[in-house]
């Protein structure tokens, strides 16, 4: 299941990190983000629940940007 | 004058009075411990964010940020003023300064290219007319359903795919197309959404949803390209991940191991000297410049791009369009127009005028694609009163009477038939011999038209460093090497079926120089196979095949074969760009690291290494904007 979300983040690098925080999030299968477009694209692994997952990813991505907005 | 948001504001409102309070601090006379205080608050006022995130960021152990490198750099630079009682605590905060000042001229770089590309892919329409009991009702186009009748208004924006049903108008497709010129359309035409309907009213079916309709899809496929991210992109994340770790064990290693190992080669213990040295090592790390001003050069060369009328669906397909050696044509549709036309009237003791009228009125009542092209070059009404008797002999041709003259229009099995000796073309295409009243009035040649950029296409490919241009074609052999030879491609290969192609291709791809690419350009029909073999497929005037899009990595949205080598300049343009960048941010930051370990460089140095360098490659990225 692939899924787009709008995000907010200052600087490309801290997208980046976001990307590989999300990446490493259980139940994500794979994660890019558009630093230019302010999207992350999400494949999720077969069978979670899309809502947890990101409450996750956002978690991890903020311990790298704290001011990181993810819209799920 | 870039309008800023919330956040920019705020950011350069402190700038601006850490700039009036630093400028104050230094003319004004005080006494030490007020100075002190007087510093450190406007330290805090300028990086108190840094300082936050820095601790955020070690409280998460994830220690290698942009913000920690800043915070380190800065407080040690105050504590070292602190500490040799210089009292000169300018350093810090104008370090600090410079790195907001970059951060927010960064951030504002981007809301601008943002700005800039959004406003180019101004096609999303916002609303749909729907007639209701005589009366025109806005809705939401993603509620009009397939099949309902919607009304577009001169100036309105076409917000769904269709099909006209009643009117006629121009319409400008410039944002979907690239193309100024506006297109006449009329009852039974199909539309795009994304036009703007410039004088008629329309009444139009639609054939598709919102999400499936021509341009939601340009937006879907412009957003997306980010995502696929290109080997310089992915390069330069994996070297920032590498280098800001490295840098900052440099200078760990520079702060300790020369002042010890000098105290115990007999010198003294000058930790100060070599922390500061350290602290510059910090500065220069940010990977900033790097990583913001690749992405920003992709983003804003596909969206040049999609200016002009060219879909590239990701960073990697713009890099790989710069280095494309081969192209492999298809011709029907793509070199030539697909439609078949009268190219010439030969032998013929009349006026062509007057032959085509023969010709078209005899072939009145038949469907064929010749007669239709017959009756589009003679451009008349026909009046079908004229023609009596008309026999169609299928395989041969038409018999018929035109105000009493018996003609004759067919193939020369046709002239054989009726013993009417015929003479053969030298030309390629379509031959439709003429007789009246058993004389032979000479014959009309019907062939595909070149397109009219198609030969200045080619050529300027050649000159963009395309070393091998190849025509693949069902077509048979004559047609192919007429073509051929007109354009100048450099080898042709004829009566291919589609499958044929996709080996073609494949052999080309394994026999290819190292590092070089090769493209195939279709019209998208029945090329989907060959678009995704090749390392670039490019699929043209595609805007109404799905497959294409699909299967594309470029989308061309008009038929003109010059966007072709548009889109290597502007590939090559961008890629120099990013190249430029990365050798200058490369260099000024080693070098710096170098003359900063030697001690020849200062804090100033530092900043620009750090800042400068990064305003520079955003310039220099911003450029891609700039082309038309």
């Amino acid at each position: 299941m692939k899924k787009k979300y709008d995000i907010e983040v200052d600087c490309a690098n801290c997208a980046n990190l976001m990307e590989e925080a999300a990446n490493k999030t259980p139940g994500i299968k794979s994660a890019t983000v558009n630093f230019m477009a302010l999207k992350m694209t999400v494949e999720f692994e077969e069978g979670s629940n899309p809502k947890a997952v990101m409450k996750d990813v956002l978690k991890e991505c903020r311990k790298f940007e704290p001011d990181c907005e993810i819209s799920f | 004058m870039i309008p800023m948001n919330k956040k920019q504001k705020k950011t350069l409102l402190r700038i601006i009075i850490t700039a009036i309070a630093l400028i104050a601090l230094n003319i004004i006379a005080m006494p030490d411990y007020v100075k002190f205080a007087a510093f450190l608050a406007t330290y805090l006022c300028i990086g108190h964010d840094i300082l936050k995130k820095a601790w955020h960021g070690i409280a998460n152990r994830k220690v290698f940020s942009e913000s920690f490198l800043m915070a380190v750099a800065t407080l040690g630079v105050f504590a070292l003023a602190f500490l040799e009682h210089s009292s000169d605590y300018n350093e810090a905060i104008t370090v600090m300064l410079f790195y907001q000042i970059g951060e927010l001229f960064q951030s504002c770089a981007v809301s601008k290219s943002r700005k800039s590309i959004s406003d180019i892919m101004d096609i999303r329409p916002d609303y749909a007319n729907i007639e209701t009991d005589g009366s025109l009702k806005k809705v939401d186009p993603e509620e009009v359903a397939v099949d309902s009748i919607i009304i577009i208004q001169p100036g309105e924006r076409i917000p769904l795919d269709g099909t006209i049903v009643e009117g006629s108008s121009s319409l400008n497709t410039s944002a979907i197309t690239g193309e100024s010129i506006p297109r006449d359309v009329d009852a039974g035409d199909d539309v795009l959404s994304g036009c703007i309907n410039l004088n008629g009213v329309l009444r139009v079916r639609t054939t598709k949803i919102f999400e499936e309709s021509t341009a939601s899809r340009i937006l879907e496929l412009v957003e997306n390209a980010g995502s696929l991210k290109s080997r310089s992109e992915k390069f330069i994340s994996r070297f920032a991940g590498i280098y800001t770790p490295v840098v900052c064990y440099l200078a760990l290693f520079l702060a300790i191991i020369p002042p010890v190992a000098g105290y115990i080669l007999g010198g003294s213990l000058d930790f100060l000297t070599w922390i500061y040295r350290a602290l510059i090592f910090l500065v220069i790390s940010c990977p900033c410049a790097l990583v913001i001003s690749i992405p920003l050069s992709f983003f804003a060369g596909i969206g040049g791009a999609s200016r002009n009328g060219i879909l590239v669906k990701g960073s990697n397909y713009l890099e790989s369009m710069s280095k494309v050696r081969t192209i492999v044509f298809d011709k029907t549709g793509t070199l030539t127009m697909g439609v078949f036309e009268v190219s010439g009237i030969h032998h013929s003791p009349m006026e062509d005028e007057r032959i085509l009228e023969y010709a078209a009125l005899a072939e009145c009542a038949s469907s064929h694609p010749i007669s239709q092209s017959l009756k589009n070059a003679y451009a008349k009404e026909i009046i079908r009163d004229r023609v009596k008797d008309i026999q169609e002999l299928s395989g041969y041709g038409v018999t018929a009477r035109v105000d009493n003259d018996v003609v004759a229009v067919g193939n020369s099995k046709l002239m054989k038939k009726l013993n009417i000796s015929y003479r053969e073309c030298h030309g390629t295409g379509t031959v439709v011999h003429i007789a009246i009243n058993g004389e032979y009035a000479g014959h009309i040649l019907i062939s595909d038209q070149l397109k009219p950029h198609s030969k200045e296409a080619i050529q300027s490919l050649k000159s963009r460093g395309v070393e091998k241009i190849i025509m693949l074609t069902g077509d048979i052999k004559k047609v192919a090497s007429d073509v051929a030879s007109t354009i100048g491609v450099d080898e042709y290969i004829s009566d291919l079926l589609p499958a044929d192609k996709v080996f073609w291709v494949e052999k080309l791809l394994a026999s290819k120089p190292k590092g070089s690419m090769v493209a195939f350009v279709g019209d998208g029909i029945n090329d989907a196979p060959v678009l995704t073999r090749a390392d670039i497929g490019i699929a043209m005037g595609a805007m109404g095949s799905d497959a294409a899009i699909e299967a594309a990595d470029i989308v061309l949205m008009n038929d003109d074969p010059l966007l072709i080598p548009k889109a290597i300049k502007i590939s090559q343009k961008c890629m120099s760009i990013v190249y430029q960048n990365i050798a200058f941010a490369l260099v000024v930051k080693f070098s710096c690291l170098l003359l900063g370990a030697l001690g020849l460089a200062n804090m100033w140095a530092a900043i620009f290494a750090d800042v400068g360098v990064m305003v520079l490659a955003v310039l220099n990225s911003i450029r891609m904007l700039a082309d038309n």
